[in-house]
Order: structure tokens, then sequence, then C-alpha cells
């Protein structure tokens, strides 16, 4: 039995620069699985190449079991669940439409996306009574990326792909949702692959962590498991995470 | 008198006619135009430089160029309303174009990330975020080409441009502002009008 999503020797060239050379990985159900680097080391691209929004370059990438060369783009598209940082719901839509859309495009019928909509909003921890009929311009940050985790959710696909969606917040709005995602999945169990450059949420939300450095995988590794990793990259990150503990030992100017 | 204000509604019925057959086709030639060109940017420069062009040739040179040529041209409404159509072309174009490329690029990747095919994201996306730029461009076109169409008369077009040319033949101002004001009138009343619509759709 192969994993939801298998990626193999991924390559991709965006503007004449290679992105990714060579990434393999896999997310299975229930499995939240960690693209954590810097700025520019291809985290990002692996999602949009799992999307089929970028052209690959060499590898392959399996979603059930398929290689998304066999899979109709639109088909695969709407069995993944996408959410970015700054949201990108429609500004024209409300809330209910917004987060219905994924439901429509499956085909279900009026009533059950109304109903499933209501469910959602009580999922992210909104009422639906108070939020339903607005626009996304009358949310906070918090509650914009509370309503696109509830619309990538709506058809209930099977794979998530989220890229830094709570880098935009405040730290205790992040922290309360980081806790609300944790919560949502040990109740769904959907596969997810999560976009970070933050090595404290990389540790709080993955199963596996997989560090990425100038397009190539560095270390994948189990959060206790990298917490021991030893190439420069890894390092780099978790000293980032030690000097924030060491308060009284700041540099004195 | 009577005689005067029949003339001036006749007039003015002729003015909206040609007014409204100039815009409906500038229209249907601007707003799928734009909706291609928005998705080929090396046919871009070109069809926008050739509306540019067309803007910037006086009215009544347009007139001149287009009266020699067979089908289009001619003395009478159709030249005038194939010339008129020529000059709101741009602006519908230009505004219906900047609508759709203004689209909010993670909400376009979004659309399709999440699966909806070109045609969805034309019809629910694109086009109802564009919806204020494309009215703000019929505006401005309607309401120059009410202007415009007063010159039209020059060339056997009729409307309101009649009274000012024959005003003008006959050093008569009463019989220029009979043209005139109901021509300024009715540009204002499309302004507000045009505007009042524009702004239900404005973005919330």
């Amino acid at each position: 039995m192969s994993a939801l999503l298998e990626i193999r020797d991924l390559r991709c060239s965006l503007g004449g620069r290679e992105v990714l050379r060579g990434v393999s990985l896999e997310a299975g159900e229930g499995e939240t699985v960690v693209l954590l680097g810097r700025s520019g080391s291809g985290k990002t691209t692996i999602l949009k190449a799992v999307l089929g929004l970028v052209p690959i370059s060499g590898g392959e990438i399996l979603f059930e079991g398929r290689p998304m060369s066999e899979w109709p783009l639109i088909e695969v598209r709407r069995r993944m669940g996408y959410v970015v940082q700054d949201s990108g719901l429609f500004p024209h839509w409300t809330v209910e439409r917004n987060i219905g859309l994924p439901a429509v495009l499956a085909g279900r019928a009026p009533e059950a996306v109304v109903e499933r909509t209501g469910e959602l909003l009580e999922m992210v921890g909104l009422d639906p009574r108070e939020f339903r009929g607005r626009y996304p311009s009358q949310l906070s940050g918090g509650q914009k990326q509370r309503v696109a985790i509830a619309r990538a959710l709506a058809a209930d696909p099977p794979l998530l792909l989220l890229d830094e969606p709570f880098a935009a917040l405040d730290p205790i709005t992040r922290f309360d949702l980081q806790r609300q995602f944790l919560g949502l999945r040990r109740r769904l169990g959907k596969a997810a692959l999560f976009v970070t450059h933050d090595i404290r949420e990389a540790l709080m939300m993955a199963t596996r962590i997989a560090l990425l450095a100038n397009g190539a995988l560095d270390v994948i590794a189990s959060p206790a498991e990298f917490l021991e990793a030893r190439t420069a990259e890894a390092r780099a990150f978790l000293a980032s995470l030690e000097e924030t503990w060491r308060l009284d030992e700041r540099p004195r100017l | 008198m009577s005689g005067r204000a029949s003339e001036i509604a006749s007039l003015s019925l002729e003015h909206l006619e040609v007014v409204a057959l100039a815009v409906a086709i500038a229209a249907v030639i601007a707003l799928p135009a734009a909706v291609m060109l928005a998705r080929r940017a090396a046919w871009r420069r070109w069809v926008v430089g050739f509306a540019n062009l067309a803007q910037t040739v006086p009215s009544l040179a347009l007139f001149g160029f287009l009266l020699p040529l067979p089908l289009i041209g001619g003395i009478g409404k159709r030249t005038a309303v194939v010339a008129l159509a020529l000059y709101a072309l741009l602006p519908m174009l230009r505004n219906t174009l900047v609508g759709i490329l203004g689209v909010d690029r993670t909400v376009r990747e979004l659309a399709v990330a999440m699966g909806m095919t070109a045609r969805q994201i034309l019809w629910q996306v694109e086009l109802p975020l564009a919806a204020p730029s494309i009215l703000a461009g019929l505006r401005i076109a309607t309401v120059a080409t009410i202007g415009g169409a007063t010159i039209a008369a020059a060339i056997g077009g009729g409307g309101l441009g009649v009274f000012i040319f024959r005003g003008i033949a006959m050093l008569d101002t009463a019989t220029v502002l009979a043209g005139a004001i109901p021509a300024a009138l009715m540009a204002l009343v499309a302004d507000e009008g045009l505007e009042w619509i524009e702004r239900r759709f404005a973005p919330r």
C-alpha cells in the first residue's frame, strides 16, 4: 500500500534557476509533513508542483498511487485543500459562498452545501450565525485564515497543502490556530504538507519535518529526531530556537 | 415654438440612437477582445496601440477618413456610428483589461488551485471583480460618445449636432443652444446614472 502522496526525485526549474534538485518524500493519512526551510529553499514550489501550478522538469508525483500526469488536473486539484498565508478569499463573496465553493465544485446540492458551511464554521471556531453573511473585508486576519482553512476542508479532500498559513498572524492568534489545527488533524486524519520557516511551528505541527536547503532535502526526521540533527542547516535552525530561551544572556549593546 | 420642441425631441432621440448603437458595437468588440488580451501579453501592446491610435485622430478628421471607404463610409448615420464606435473602443478595452489584470494574484491562484475551470474563473471571479472598472469604461465611453455624436451631424449623422451646425451657419445662438443644452444634459444624466450603477458594483 503506497502513501497518499509520493514525491520522487522532484526537479523544478523556474526562470532558469533550479528551484528543486531532486526531492523525495511521502505523506500518508494522518501525517503532517512540515516543509521547513529558509526563504527561497523551494518549499512553496513543492506545494505548487503538487497542485500542478508550476511545471516540473524531472521526477514524479503520485497522488493516491496514480502519477499526476495521468490525473485530470481539475479533478486532482479538487481532491486537495490549499491554504495560503494571505487567505486568497474571494473578496466579492460572503464567507458562506467562499467556504462552500469546493463543495459546489464537487457537485453537492445547495442545501447540503449550506449545512456543510455551518459545520465547517463551527469546526474552525466561528459562529455561523455571525459569520456566514460577512465579506472577507469584514474579517480580522485570524478570522480570514480560519475561513480559508474551512474552505480547504469543504470538499473533504484527503490531502491538505498549507503554505505558511499562520505566518501573518500575531503570536497569540497564531498559537490559537496552531492548537486548533492540531485538534482538527486528530479528528479528521488528513494528510498534510505544511510549509513554514518557523522552527517552533515545525516542531509543534509536524509528525515529520523535512528540512530543505537550496532545493534539496537536508534532513527528514520526526520532531524528536530533528532536535538531534547534525547538519549545518538543521543546527542553524535549532540555534535560533535555543537563543530565545536565554533571555538573561542577551548580548548587551 | 412647439415645432422646435418636437424637433429637439426627435433629434435627441436620433442622437441617443447613434450613441447607443456606437457604444453597443464598441462593447461587443472591446469586452471579448479584452478577455482574450488579458491572457496574451504579446498581443496586448499591438491592439491597445491601435485603439490608442484611433483615439488620437481628431474626430472630424476620422469622419473625413471614413467617408471615401466602401461599406462603412459615405455620408450618413453609418459612417457616424463606425467612427464613434472606434472612439468608444479604447476606454472600454483598456478599462476591462485593467480590471481583469488587476485581480489579486493570490485570489486567481486559489481559484485555479481549487479546481475551477478557466470558464468558471472568468465568469465567477475575474469579470465580477473587474466589474467596477468595466463599468467605468462604459461610462467614460458613453459620455464621450454623446459629445462626439454632435460632430457626426457634419457628415449627415443627424442628432443634436444638426442644431449646432445650423445655428453656427445662421449665427443664431438660440439654435446652437437648442442642440448644445440637451446634449450636455444627456451627458450629465448618463454620467450620473452609470456612476450610480458603478457604485452598486463597487468592492465591499
